[in-house]
């Protein structure tokens, strides 16, 4: 018995705890979604649960600029990143992880050691080449650069993903007359599809939220939704309900998506540890 | 029409080498088995056949053509993996088809095959099943599907039923020996199983260490294997071996002393044999004999009765010796038994563990799964060549 409320009380301490810290990382992101239905007042007043709400703020940022321009740039960039990246990435993972030599946990070391470079040591270099090349505030432009970004993550997902494949299955359809590229679209993709789908997934988020690079290579033309909250706390001075309003909008369609995707997202993520 | 051989084969790994010099011939439509402990390199043989391993050195001929640099595929051959390594997202009839499928055969030529084959092997209620909807035999079953809808000229197996449990094992091999003599086709076995060796192989390859211990067909390696690891790994249970001291050698055979102080003379040949060499009996437990008069002693450890034969395990001096004796035998544990052999029965080994080789061939020792069957179908197929 007593072991049985211990534990009990055990599991009642953990949630506890679980739900706190998860109220704690959550709580911004709720103010921000309320400061949005708030007055520009009522923002900057004593903080308040208790407000009548209100889409003011709402109409005034999209009376100001066209939220979908930025969204539609931010669609396109965070997804053709993604397909950029897998296409590159399935290749290289395929050759890591079937046909390994002696250098290739280093490769996969050095790729992932690139992450840890701060990304402001190169931008000036990279603004200098962009601006030659003419890539400057082009979609293209941010496409690359955020392939470039995300590619060691999603080689590394990959990689470990196949890795679990058993290559039995593979050296089957090789002795079945597959070539490699047959070997890889029958067999390996469709086997490995919901660690494509997290990987790509991941790799669709980080693009969306990224917002060093495109504050610095975009201005008007290709700037996706992080360059439009930004544009939203400089000029006439902090309008909080207008930028969290903004903010909530930006959030709001990757938030949606990583909500629906989450099983996947877990299960992808905690797929290579679990071993 | 398909015979292999194999022009002195070598495989590295780095620096190990794995596979050290192998010749050998397999014949068509022979049932060729490669056996030995884990570790012997049967497997990494099987796959540079298959050619999903490439061979360091030497020449893999099918048929007299060079087959180093063909790909898998094209060499005619199909394999049976250990984990039968089916499809999972297919199903049993995309499985069976996907060589054809990638050979851009039509969809209704492609049915045809598959049923043709599911016939053979009782799959046709299954084939829109998935693989995880069956069971471990008719996974198995699937994968021999798989192989025979590519009609090939020679099967390879590795080690197909080592992942079945012993009833399903038994019967895959006796299907798998049906389906040898149904489809005509030449097929290599692997496996670590010697009794799988003995029932369904023409031919038996015994390796180990990368190295080819002997070939022979399961009679002869019975009866008359090459060296004292031949002899322990065919046969169960286990071949006991006795030091025994040289006494003589005469035209007619070896005479020897036993540990007891018996004498016995071995028909075989022991003309090289130096005046002091030191000697090793082999002796199966299914041929000793319990006898009041035998020439060996020992006491009684553990008695093992499996109804039909009783398993004696007997200590003599610092040895356990194992007797295969008849289901009802009387004795019990602490008993002391004699015992004895017929001297033909016995192999005698040197100091670097090669038999003695014997002076008569035993009758059986050319017997071949071939020669089994009804003598009518022998004497057609024979007439027929």
């Amino acid at each position: 018995m007593t072991s049985l409320r211990s534990t009990n009380s055990k599991k009642l301490l953990l949630t506890v705890f679980g739900w706190s810290v998860a109220l704690v990382i959550f709580f911004p992101i709720l103010w921000m979604v309320l400061t949005g239905f708030k007055t520009e007042t009522a923002a900057i007043a004593d903080p308040s649960f208790i407000f009548s709400p209100t889409l003011e703020s709402y109409q005034a940022v999209q009376a100001r600029s066209g939220y979908l321009r930025f969204a539609l740039n931010s669609v396109a960039v965070a997804f053709g990143s993604t397909l950029l990246a897998l296409l590159i990435a399935i290749p290289s993972a395929y050759s890591m992880a079937f046909l390994p030599t002696k250098r290739t946990k280093g490769t996969l070391l050095w790729m992932l050691s690139t992450k840890m470079l701060p990304p402001v040591g190169v931008l000036v270099p990279i603004y200098l080449i962009f601006r030659d090349v003419g890539l400057l505030d082009t979609r293209t432009g941010l496409i690359i650069i955020y392939t470039l970004m995300n590619l060691p993550i999603v080689v590394w997902m990959l990689y470990t993903f196949f890795k679990d494949m058993p290559k039995d299955i593979l050296e089957a359809g090789r002795m079945d007359g597959a070539t490699t590229f047959q070997e890889v679209f029958f067999l390996l993709l469709p086997l490995t599809l919901p660690g494509i789908a997290s990987t790509g997934l991941l790799s669709v988020i980080l693009s969306w939220n990224e917002a060093f690079w495109s504050l610095n290579l975009t201005s008007s033309k290709a700037a996706p939704l992080t360059a439009y909250i930004a544009s939203f706390s400089s000029p006439e001075g902090l309008f909080w309900a207008k930028l969290s309003a903004a903010s909530t909008m930006a959030i709001a369609p990757i938030l949606i998506f990583g909500w629906m995707t989450q099983k996947q997202m877990v299960r992808g993520l905690t797929f290579g540890a679990v071993k | 029409m398909a015979t292999l051989q194999l022009n002195n084969i070598t495989k590295r790994f780095g620096d190990t080498e794995v596979i050290k010099g192998i010749d050998l011939e397999v014949e068509d439509r022979e049932f060729v088995v490669f056996v030995g402990p884990s570790g012997c390199g049967k497997s990494t043989l099987m796959r540079m056949i298959a050619g999903l391993e490439s061979a360091t050195g030497g020449d893999i001929l099918i048929d007299g053509q060079r087959m180093n640099d063909v790909g898998p595929a094209d060499r005619g051959l199909a394999m049976v993996f250990q984990s039968y390594a089916l499809y999972p997202h297919m199903t049993v009839e995309g499985n069976m088809g996907f060589s054809m499928r990638l050979a851009g055969v039509s969809k209704e030529e492609r049915r045809a095959k598959v049923l043709e084959a599911a016939k053979i092997l009782q799959l046709e209620p299954l084939l829109d099943r998935k693989p995880k909807a069956l069971s471990g035999g008719q996974r198995q079953r699937v994968a021999i599907g798989r192989a025979i809808v590519r009609n090939p000229s020679i099967f390879l197996f590795d080690e197909p039923l080592s992942n079945l449990d012993a009833a399903l094992r038994v019967q895959m091999r006796i299907e798998l020996a049906r389906l040898h003599d149904e489809l005509d086709a030449t097929m290599i076995y692997v496996t670590h199983d010697q009794i799988e060796a003995m029932t369904m192989a023409d031919k038996i390859v015994v390796l180990r260490d990368g190295v080819v211990e002997q070939v022979g067909s399961p009679m002869a390696l019975y009866h008359h294997p090459q060296n004292r690891f031949v002899a322990g790994f065919i046969g169960s249970p286990k071949m006991n071996f006795l030091d025994v001291t040289l006494v003589g050698v005469k035209p007619d055979g070896v005479g020897i002393r036993m540990p007891g102080g018996g004498e016995r003379h071995v028909p075989v040949d022991g003309q090289h044999l130096g005046a002091n060499a030191t000697l090793e009996l082999g002796i199966r437990p299914e041929h000793l004999v319990l006898e009041e008069q035998g020439p060996l002693v020992g006491k009684i450890q553990v008695l093992e009765r499996l109804g039909g034969q009783t398993s004696l395990y007997v200590q003599m001096a610092d040895q356990l010796v194992t007797i295969m004796a008849d289901g009802d035998v009387a004795y019990r544990v602490n008993d002391t038994v004699h015992f004895g052999f017929a001297p033909e029965r016995a192999h005698l080994f040197d100091a670097d563990g090669q038999a003695l080789p014997s002076l008569q061939q035993h009758p059986l020792a050319r017997l071949t799964r071939e020669d089994n069957r009804a003598n009518g179908d022998n004497a057609s197929s024979e007439a027929s060549v």
